[in-house]
């Protein structure tokens, strides 16, 4: 079609569409250059030595060196150890309780599983505060009438209140898996002579997988972001005690009570920012590819 | 003897077929966990929300907890001032989130995963840390939040809170009925009316599911407001757990368990809308 036979009213509703769409992207970006204002903030003061930002000293790549040799710079990396140790090994054994309780609950008659599924609902609508001051309780009651009063509070209750967080959120992750799953292929691989076991790993779990990657995912994820649930659960000095395992959360919060940021933490921010844009832009790659094989297996 | 050995061989049978694998036994240590760690620690909760220890040291049953929250105007100014940021940062980052999800979903506007992506990667950064960054950035502005705690707390929640909104709206706009917005621009609707009377009404479980995750753990947080506030705005969160460094159990339970009611209280709303989504999970 050329230029000439478009009517003014079709001129005119492909300007307002060229005007809705620079106004759509202008206020998405602005959205997020605000959002990110505070991270990149912190980011390019990681270039400089100043103990505040908002100073700026030269140039220089001392914070990370200090943050591999400081006193600060150690608190740092064995708080970022705890944290890591703890999300993955929390998230390991969610995933595994959590999937089992899904496969599990599918298959139970439909009492058993109501009841299952509303308690899995309770620890996900309810406040962090809540929970992580419950188990508390729980555990100083156990400490106090069952235990003489040595202490309970340690690696175990901290790795306990973690899973509490994220066992749920596997269970939802892997139930929708399940329920979209040809129940035939069971029954399949059983009528091919495995036994109840092989039929599960090798029909059932292949099938679920992708409910049980994004299940852990989340559970790192939701594991390094907490913050209530690691503060009350690691030790009975609860958020001020000094001799208690220390993540990232509890290590920040006590030094920003304090003052600002502390510098070093400022280059570990920027190495933070970096490894998580590499998993996002290899969860776009991994997603691009698979919508393009859904197209293709459409098409074919 | 014969009847005997018949009997033994069936209940041999039965005792294996207890013990035999079946795949809803799988369940069993996943419903264990739970009753465990979240049942049995909310019933203590309850329990030490409406007893109290007697001179003696025995636990007894009292409503001291009960009237000492609500006989105190303070407590009482502390739920109030809560229930109100937690409606305002959910309406603000309904209003801003709102926009920004049916956009990034519109074709029009947006083809492309990265941008919905740079919207989630802040959830992946430590909130401490981010809390922490906020309000040196707005030291740094000269918005100091010991003098302004409201306006710094609100600047630091939308911050937290935003993505949490954009990401369960987003995937309810991705599935939007589009035949249904032609059909009502068609028929002659200016684009208000055509939000107004249906892309709104079709978005409903994505904003409740995004009003659910922002309402509740505003109310309760705990480090944004002391962070941003310089300790100067308390939330509920803040006094649940003030209560408890302090051992006053009885009274941080009575209030915990008040929480539990505004939590059970917005699941009987929403549940008329959704069912037991997994609107943190979106993401992967």
């Amino acid at each position: 079609m050329s230029k000439s036979t478009l009517t003014l009213n079709e001129r005119r509703l492909k300007r307002r569409n060229i005007a809705y769409k620079t106004m759509g992207q202008c206020f998405i970006w602005l959205v997020l250059i605000l959002m990110y204002i505070p991270i990149m903030v912190l980011i390019v003061y990681s270039f400089t030595k100043a103990t505040n930002i908002g100073t700026w000293t030269g140039f220089s790549f001392g914070l990370y060196s200090d943050l591999f040799t400081s006193k600060t710079g150690h608190e740092i990396m064995v708080a970022l150890g705890n944290t890591v140790l703890i999300a993955v090994i929390s998230a390991v054994l969610s995933t595994l309780l959590g999937t089992c309780g899904a496969i599990g609950a599918f298959y139970s008659k439909r009492k058993a599983k109501e009841v299952i599924e509303t308690t899995t609902q309770i620890p996900v609508v309810n406040a962090e505060i809540v929970m992580a001051l419950s188990l508390t309780v729980m555990f100083v009651f156990i400490q106090s009438y069952m235990l003489g009063g040595s202490n309970v509070f340690g690696f175990w209750t901290l790795l306990f209140g973690h899973m509490v967080l994220e066992v749920p959120f596997v269970y939802l992750s892997v139930k929708p898996k399940l329920e979209q799953m040809d129940p035939a292929l069971y029954e399949a691989a059983l009528d091919l002579g495995c036994t109840q076991g092989q039929a599960l790993r090798k029909a059932t779990l292949p099938e679920i997988f992708p409910g049980i990657l994004s299940g852990f995912m989340l559970s790192i994820t939701l594991s390094l972001d907490d913050f209530i649930v690691t503060a009350f659960t690691r030790g009975a000095g609860l958020l001020s005690g000094d001799k208690n395992i220390s993540t990232l959360s509890t290590l920040v919060q006590e030094k920003i009570k304090k003052g600002p940021i502390p510098p070093e933490m400022r280059a570990l921010t920027t190495l933070i920012f970096v490894v998580v844009l590499l998993i996002a832009i290899g969860i776009t790659i991994y997603r691009n590819r698979t919508v393009k094989k859904v197209r293709k297996g459409r098409e074919g | 003897m014969k009847s005997t050995n018949h009997k033994s061989h069936k209940a041999k049978r039965t005792l294996k077929s207890i013990f035999a694998f079946k795949r809803k036994y799988l369940s069993i240590p996943y419903f264990v966990f739970l009753v465990l760690f979240v049942l049995i620690p909310i019933v203590i909760i309850l329990v030490y929300a409406f007893t109290k220890v007697d001179d003696h040291g025995n636990l007894t049953g009292s409503w001291d907890s009960l009237v000492t929250f609500f006989s105190s105007p303070a407590k009482i100014n502390v739920l109030v001032v809560s229930l109100f940021i937690g409606l305002l940062n959910t309406i603000l980052c309904l209003v801003i989130g709102y926009p920004i999800a049916y956009l990034l979903a519109d074709k029009k506007v947006n083809k492309n995963y990265v941008l919905v992506m740079l919207f989630i990667m802040p959830m992946w950064i430590n909130f401490v840390l981010r809390t922490g960054a906020t309000r040196d950035v707005l030291n740094m502005l000269g918005l100091k939040g010991g003098e302004h705690p409201y306006v710094a707390t609100m600047i630091g929640l939308v911050y937290n809170y935003l993505p949490f909104t954009i990401l369960p709206l987003y995937t309810t706009m991705i599935k939007l009925d589009k035949a249904q917005i032609e059909a009502c621009r068609d028929l002659g609707c200016n684009p208000f009316r055509t939000l107004i009377h249906n892309i709104l009404p079709q978005s409903v479980p994505g904003i409740v599911s995004a009003a659910e995750m922002v309402f509740m753990p505003t109310m309760s947080s705990y480090v944004i407001s002391s962070t941003l506030s310089e300790g100067k705005l308390t939330l509920f969160g803040n006094s649940i757990a003030f209560a408890f460094e302090n051992n006053l159990w009885n009274d941080g339970s009575f209030m915990a368990t008040i929480m539990l009611v505004i939590i059970l209280v917005t699941m009987l709303i929403t549940n008329r809308f959704h069912k037991g989504e997994n609107s943190r999970g979106r993401a992967f």
